[in-house]
């Protein structure tokens, strides 16, 4: 099963520079997900400001806004994809990330055999 | 099982297999490693829930591993001679501060993993065990488990594994990661374990015990870790290359009744791009390295191909039939034969496939293989002989053990699908 662990840094925007040593350590940390051959895919995330918010009115409508997202307490700096055994590996994988000044949620993905049969036939793409 | 158990469950899932190869280098027996290191988790079951997990898990199923390996070396005489040995590693590794610990094993704590690969997967093992071995030491299955996945009896599981760390121990097979030419020579036996366990999951069914699908993943994980291990064996990078596209198609390999769906027909819409291009630079890496491409890097190579064509008609044939050519010379084998003139079919036509059967028809090996007789229908079909097509169709239907198989080729015979 594969789990995603989303990385909510809990400091502010503008105080956010890592130094050298937590960089180093992250570096560490995605390593040995790697060598434990759990690390599917990884990425960290740019500002808010760099990308935007698309949101649906009542009829469907969408609109575009592009922030300031003063609603938004919490924003995802990261995330790693994961396959683990169980949700307990998943967790104490999060667990021994070396950056503390963040929260991780875990969450674990959907997988096609997971829907029922006429929802998995009325898919197609990517 | 409490949530602690779990949690603890989980912590073992991570650190057993560098616990055990840790132990095993130091007293030169995987299975009083493992006994060492099964102490050491008995002991975490018993603290754990009430004190809560340590800061560091690892260290300290290490640091009690040893104590009872102190305790037991002081009762048992026939370890005397490794006591002194043991002794030393022991008070090194306590006299270090923790930090200093962790940045002194890193590079050791790789090689010991690997040692343990290659010592579970040595050729004086039968297959079976090796594969027993491999998922009970690196993958930290337990032997019920392991019985459960394989569909095999679990006393039948653990009189394997008992013989199998007895004979290693009998042989006295050095706890090491060989060198050179010896590498060489032992690569295949770890990789054939690892794509066993793969198929093996591949095999599963919907509706069996989800530990036997859980075994794809268990392999990936080992082809992974091995190739972080030694990632100058371009053989490993070709497995794992093979293993991430073959189970990218997984969500499109059966179809809603739990049927096969082949290749061709497959909806390639659920193929998973992730897992594709993740095969890809597996496949890369493996071609970046010298040397040309093994029969895993070759087979993966192949996969890739057919990954690349988003419908089955931009399928590169000519590129697969060359590589199916060369995988006939590194890897010759009556199935690789038959897949060669099915490719060659493809790409230059079916009189070209059918002359390359004519030189397998009387091999021994195919005799009773329902696919020498639905191939050769097949392109006979193609060429615009339909009688001889459909006796070749009815001859497959009769070999066929699959009723739906033997269906779907009877109804060729007449002439639909």
């Amino acid at each position: 099963m594969r789990f995603m662990m989303f990385m909510y840094p809990q400091i502010e925007e503008e105080d956010w520079s890592p130094t050298p040593e937590a960089v180093a350590a992250m570096g560490r940390y995605n390593e040995e997900l790697q060598k434990a051959g759990m690390l599917l895919a990884l990425d960290g995330l740019r500002p808010p400001s760099d990308g935007g918010n698309v949101v649906f009115d009542a009829e469907g409508k969408a609109t575009i806004t592009d922030g300031p997202f003063t609603e938004t307490k919490e924003v995802v700096g990261g995330y790693w994809l994961i396959q683990a055994r169980s949700k307990e590996e998943a967790l104490e994988w999060a667990s021994r990330c070396p950056d503390s000044n963040c929260r991780i949620e875990v969450r674990r993905v959907f997988e096609m055999e997971d829907f029922p049969q006429d929802v998995q036939d009325a898919y197609e793409g990517p | 099982m409490s949530e602690a158990t779990r949690a603890i469950e989980a912590v073992w899932r991570i650190e057993s297999a560098r616990l055990v190869a840790g132990l095993a280098r130091m007293t030169g027996d995987v299975g009083l490693a493992e006994d060492l290191a099964q102490d050491a988790l008995v002991a975490a079951l018993e603290k754990w829930p009430g004190s809560g997990v340590p800061d560091n898990p690892g260290a300290w199923l290490m640091a009690t591993a040893k104590n009872r390996a102190i305790d037991r070396l002081r009762r048992e005489k026939t370890y005397e001679r490794k006591r002194e040995e043991v002794a030393r590693d022991i008070g090194a590794l306590f006299a270090m501060e923790r930090s200093e610990f962790e940045a002194a094993a890193d590079e050791e704590i790789g090689d010991d993993l690997l040692a343990l690969i290659f010592t579970c997967c040595h050729p004086l093992l039968a297959r079976e065990a090796r594969v027993a071995l491999t998922l009970r030491l690196l993958g930290g299955l337990t032997t019920s488990e392991i019985a459960r996945a394989f569909l095999a009896p679990e006393p039948t599981v653990a009189q394997r594994l008992v013989r199998a760390k007895r004979t290693l121990r009998d042989a006295k097979v050095p706890f090491e990661v060989p060198r050179g030419t010896e590498l060489e020579e032992r690569l295949p036996s770890v990789l054939e374990v690892i794509y066993l366990v793969f198929n093996e999951g591949y095999a599963a069914s919907a509706g069996e015990d989800w530990i036997r699908a859980d075994l794809c993943e268990e392999a990936l994980r080992l082809g992974r870790i091995l190739a972080e291990l030694a990632p100058r064996e371009p053989e490993v990078h070709g497995l794992v290359a093979l293993m991430e596209i073959q189970a990218s198609r997984g969500a499109a390999r059966r179809g809603p009744d739990g049927a096969p769906v082949l290749l061709l027909d497959q909806d390639r819409g659920r193929w998973d791009p992730l897992l594709i291009v993740r095969g890809r630079r597996a496949l890369e890496r493996a071609e970046a390295l010298p040397g040309p491409l093994g029969p895993y890097g070759l087979q993966a190579a192949i996969a890739a191909c057919h990954a690349r064509a988003i419908r089955p008609e931009e399928t590169d044939w000519v590129r697969i039939a060359a590589l199916y050519d060369a995988l006939a010379q590194v890897a010759p084998s009556p199935v690789v034969e038959l897949n060669r003139a099915v490719a060659v079919g493809m790409a230059f036509g079916p009189e070209a496939g059918l002359e390359l059967l004519e030189r397998i028809e009387d091999d021994p090996a195919l005799a009773k293989y329902h696919l020498l007789p639905s191939v050769r229908g097949d392109l006979l079909e193609k060429a615009g002989r339909p009688e001889e097509a459909a006796s070749e169709f009815k001859k497959a239907a009769t070999l066929a053990t699959n009723d739906r198989e033997k269906d779907l080729l009877l109804r060729r015979a007449e002439g639909h699908g």
